[in-house]
């Protein structure tokens, strides 16, 4: 009730006259640079019309008080910075960054203005996940972390291969920006995570949208950027720990990060996690073999100076994962089998171990990036980066062969990047670049089976040019284009028979190498011409209202498994065919973006169309008899696809420390040539949280989440029969059907102490599936063999010094 | 100026970095399958007189396009015993291999079961045994009765539940092979 009086108090009065309220605001925040965001102490702010005069502590951190509601003009000084003068609207207790020129000494005539520093697009409509929130998901994975975000679901397969799914588009359709990197780790299989620990990210940006041109155009669904934190240009040494204990999986996992910076630019983080669960469980039953044992550990280190420094990055990953033992089948009628059972058919007791089938995936990844600034140029920056991927899948084997990988595939890219970023005028900023990618994929044949992807060379070039404009105040465009030239060069095997009975020996006769046996070698060579384009324009109607338009063209080079698939894929016990033919995607999206920023009530309404053209799908068209049963076959086919949607965030303060969040998402996808609906898209869902969060009480924070998941209406029919000799009759494997709608809800809270004057702990207790629901999810790929994990209580530790 | 120089460094290193992949043409090695089974050969050889009945399923391009082929030498007689035994091979190596020595190697984990068409009148045995005491399957008997026609299948499960009522139902696992027959009984 006080709330309201006021807020209609303040729309009275407000403007009229400042003398009537009160006036104890206060005016807090920080002053940082304008280059690196790096903090600036002894930075001292002076307000106009009043005697005050405040400095920013070590941190940059300021506090005025005594502030009425109204505008302010105060200045801002630092020894090393250009005096600047802000005006700034107090409208209660209000926060401010100032962002100062620094090193103008080194500038001479050159201003560089504006957020230099940020290197996607500004024109759309980004959600960040900050370091708080991702240390919530230390024990989880990138994927988890993701999927608190609106328009964001997972495609997963069991509990651990957790792949993020932007606006209903996944796997090659989602680039993943790793520190600057696009990572190429085999994203193509629905069943492979992205090789990232959510514990060495410091930033977490979504772009629903191909906005990054930068990294490539083939964002068809989205591009997801991990940063590390910028380290701050001082003498300093800090760094954290975070310890994980969960109930369910009965795991624990370790992260520690420490960071020594220098006054003269010098910084080097250094950071490792371990991460080891068992065996999950279901409120009914344990679902065998899905531990997972993951080791990670990263090296950042550079040099931050204005005119020119050096970044340097190495990490490493490796995780071990199991998949569940029930989800490994021989053919269709093990599937029918499996699909009627409604408790999985191997349920064995608890253990660490983790058997066949498994993934074991090793990732390295590392980068050099040299920058200079140019008078009348701009900065100047070359990266080099080196990423080495090895997937290994083991499945159930018998004999000599029972410990042998049955995928075993590396994968090497070199990237060579050369940006310039340069201001034209004051108001005009122009980016551009140019990118060479050598990628090379190797199939170890000694697995004795053969190869699901071919060995390959892969050969990229791109250029790309994003400018905006700053109109005015309030009005941003920005308009960028990307090419690029995709050269592949495999050698692949195919089966005679296959050859034949898709008519490859009329279409590409031209590529046989050799014929041997039953097979045949080819050597296809593919090239592939991609534009990608995008448009965008944000307008801010005051300081609460903004609104973001966005159009994106991308497109998508097919990729080698999409080409060059044929045989049977083991994990999901089908045959699956590849086409030599296809084209590149291309998709238009247009979304717009209408967000209110407010204290006490704040939104964002994200509505989005994307028609994709050529768009890749695969899909089940016949069954095929081998010795092992009968299988059902998926073909890759292209079609025209629409997915539209939209995604709702609201949040509202009851008080200053209660708060509703809530967010809902909606996404349907239309195969258009079928006219039917798009498989394994995202039913609607909501989640709404109650937060009750008091900086007083130890900065203490409760939060009740619940989550309500709506059933999938719309799902192609691909069910099919299959003759079962046992009944001597024809039964229908379900595939098709959607699981029923679910509700869970989650409990976390933490607390924080202080220990001494320079380091914090925090207690966090959380509790998933608080009513220990049994369901299952439309989008896990493992869901009619099992539920979905039941209860689980985790506690948290974090120390920070 | 240093840094000049030094960033020139740099960016020739990284040049030279890159240039140095690896140009060879060799062609990769093929694989030929060392699980796959290509070809089930069941024997019956009646107990007495009579010839041996073989029946065989084929697929030589395993899970390629071409369909797995299917050939009965003869009819059964009726109110007899044949001693049955199963063979299996992967003929797309040469010579072939037996893959039948690996599952009576593993005879814990493997088992063949035998589903008898609601028409046909015969009923099968096991006789042989692993480690454990527990039938395999390699071995059997099969016991007819009066003339009629109908489905014998022969199923080789991975990993089954051991020790099962010798149904499919029963013993859950992964099928590794799954070969039907038309049988006739005269």
């Amino acid at each position: 009730m006080y709330m309201l009086l006021y807020a209609i108090s303040m729309l009275l009065f407000g403007s009229i006259s400042p003398i009537s309220q009160d006036c104890d605001n206060t005016l807090s925040g920080t002053v940082i640079d304008l280059h690196d965001s790096s903090v600036l102490s002894g930075a001292l702010l002076i307000v106009a019309g009043t005697e005050q005069a405040v400095q920013t502590d070590v941190d940059g951190n300021y506090t005025i008080t005594g502030l009425c509601d109204g505008t302010y003009s105060i200045q801002v000084s630092h020894p090393y910075c250009l005096t600047q003068g802000y005006t700034v609207k107090v409208s209660g207790n209000t926060s401010k960054i100032f962002r100062l020129e620094h090193h103008l000494e080194e500038l001479n005539e050159v201003t560089i203005k504006g957020e230099t520093y940020q290197r996607e697009a500004k024109t759309i409509f980004k959600n960040k996940i900050s370091t708080e929130k991702l240390e919530d998901f230390s024990n989880g994975s990138l994927g988890d972390a993701l999927n608190s975000l609106s328009g964001v679901s997972s495609l997963n397969t069991g509990n651990a291969v957790v792949k993020p799914m932007v606006h209903g588009l996944h796997s090659s359709r989602v680039v993943i920006v790793n520190n600057g990197v696009r990572m190429e780790d085999q994203e193509w299989g629905a069943e492979h995570a992205p090789n990232i620990d959510v514990n060495s990210v410091g930033n977490l940006t979504l772009i629903k949208g191909a906005g990054a041109l930068q990294y490539g155009g083939g964002a068809v669904g989205g591009v997801i950027v991990a940063d590390a934190l910028k380290v701050p240009v001082k003498d300093s040494l800090y760094g954290k720990t975070l310890w994980n204990l969960a109930s369910n999986g009965r795991g624990s996992s370790v992260t520690s990060q420490l960071t020594k910076s220098y006054q003269n630019g010098w910084y080097a983080t250094a950071q490792g996690t371990v991460k080891r669960y068992g065996d999950f469980e279901t409120p009914d039953y344990v679902l065998s073999n899905t531990g997972i044992f993951e080791r990670s550990a990263s090296l950042h280190f550079g040099l931050n100076r204005f005119k020119y420094g050096l970044e340097g990055y190495y990490s490493f990953f490796k995780n071990e994962i199991g998949i569940l033992r029930a989800s490994h089948l021989g053919g269709a009628s093990d599937q029918l089998a499996a699909i009627n059972s409604n408790r999985p058919l191997v349920i064995e007791d608890f253990t660490y171990d983790i058997a066949e089938p498994r993934q074991d995936v090793t990732h390295h990844l590392a980068r050099l990036k040299i920058f200079s600034r140019f008078e009348g140029l701009g900065k100047l920056s070359l990266q080099y980066d080196f990423q080495r991927n090895n997937r290994l899948e083991y499945d159930i084997r018998v004999g000599d062969d029972a410990d042998k990988a049955s995928i075993d595939l590396e994968l090497d890219t070199h990237t060579v990047l050369l940006d310039l970023d340069s201001d034209l005028t004051e108001k005009i900023n122009l980016k551009t670049g140019v990118m060479a990618r050598y990628q090379t994929n190797f199939a170890d044949p000694t697995t004795g089976i053969r190869r699901l992807i071919p060995d390959y060379d892969k050969y990229d070039l791109g250029g790309y040019a994003v400018a905006d404009y700053d109109l005015n105040e309030n009005l941003l465009i920005e308009i960028g284009g990307r090419f690029d030239y995709t050269y592949m060069d495999a050698f692949k095997f195919y089966r005679t028979s296959t050859w034949e009975s898709r008519n490859y020996d009329e279409l590409y006769p031209d590529i046989i190498v050799e014929e041997t046996g039953n097979q045949i070698l080819t050597n296809p060579q593919l090239s592939f011409y991609n534009a990608s384009a995008t448009a965008a324009a944000t307008y801010a109607f005051d300081d609460e209202y903004k609104i973001f338009f966005n159009y994106s063209l991308a497109s998508r080079a097919p990729n080698p498994s999409e080409l060059f698939s044929e045989g049977l894929h083991h994990s999901a016990s089908r045959i699956e065919m590849g086409d030599l033919g296809f084209k590149s995607e291309i998709a238009h999206k247009g979304a717009m973006t209408f967000e209110r920023q407010n204290p006490i009530f704040s939104f964002s309404i994200n509505p989005f169309i994307n028609s994709i053209n050529d768009f890749i799908v695969i899909e089940p068209t016949s069954i095929e008899q081998t010795i092992r049963g009968n299988f059902q076959v998926w073909e890759y086919r292209q079609t025209d696809a629409l997915l539209l949607g939209f995604d709702l965030d609201a949040s509202y303060a009851f008080t200053e420390n209660l708060r509703l969040d809530h967010q809902f998402s909606f996404v349907k996808g239309y195969d258009q040539s079928r006219e039917e609906p798009l498989i394994s898209m995202p039913p609607v869902n909501t989640k709404n949280s109650v937060v009750y969060q008091n900086p007083k009480i130890n900065n203490l924070q409760l939060a009740l989440q619940s989550e309500f998941v709506f059933r999938q209406n719309e799902f192609p029919n691909n069910n099919f029969e299959v003759y079962i000799p046992q009944t001597e009759t024809n039964e229908i494997v379900d595939v098709s059907t959607s699981p029923d709608a679910y509700h869970v809800l989650n409990f976390n809270s933490s607390v924080d102490f202080n220990i001494t004057q320079k380091s914090q702990l925090t207690v966090g207790f959380k509790v998933t599936n608080l009513l220990d629901n049994s369901y299952r999810n439309y989008l896990n790929r493992l869901r009619y063999y099992a539920d979905e994990l039941g209860r689980n209580y985790l506690l948290n530790l974090k120390l920070n010094y | 100026m240093k840094k000049i120089k030094l960033l020139t460094a740099l960016l020739v290193a990284g040049t030279l970095f890159v240039s140095c992949s690896d140009d060879d043409d060799n062609t990769p090695e093929i694989v030929n399958e060392e699980e796959l089974i290509t070809t089930v050969t069941v024997t019956l050889a009646p107990e007495g007189n009579g010839d041996d009945i073989t029946l065989q399923l084929q697929d030589l391009d395993g899970d390629g396009s071409d369909k797995p082929v299917y050939t009965v030498s003869g009819s059964l007689a009726a109110n007899m015993v044949y001693d049955g035994s199963i063979v299996l091979w992967n003929e797309t190596e040469s010579p072939a291999e037996n893959i039948t020595e690996e599952v009576e190697e593993e005879g814990d984990e493997h088992q063949f079961f035998y589903s008898v068409g609601t028409g046909l009148d015969l009923t099968t045995e096991y006789a042989d045994l692993d480690e454990d005491g527990n039938p395999i399957g390699i071995e059997f008997t099969v016991t007819t009765g009066e003339a009629s026609t109908g489905t014998l299948t022969f199923t080789l499960r991975h990993e089954p539940s051991k020790p099962n009522d010798g149904s499919l139902a029963d013993a859950g696992g992964e099928t590794d092979v799954e070969a039907s027959f038309d049988i006739e009984i005269e």
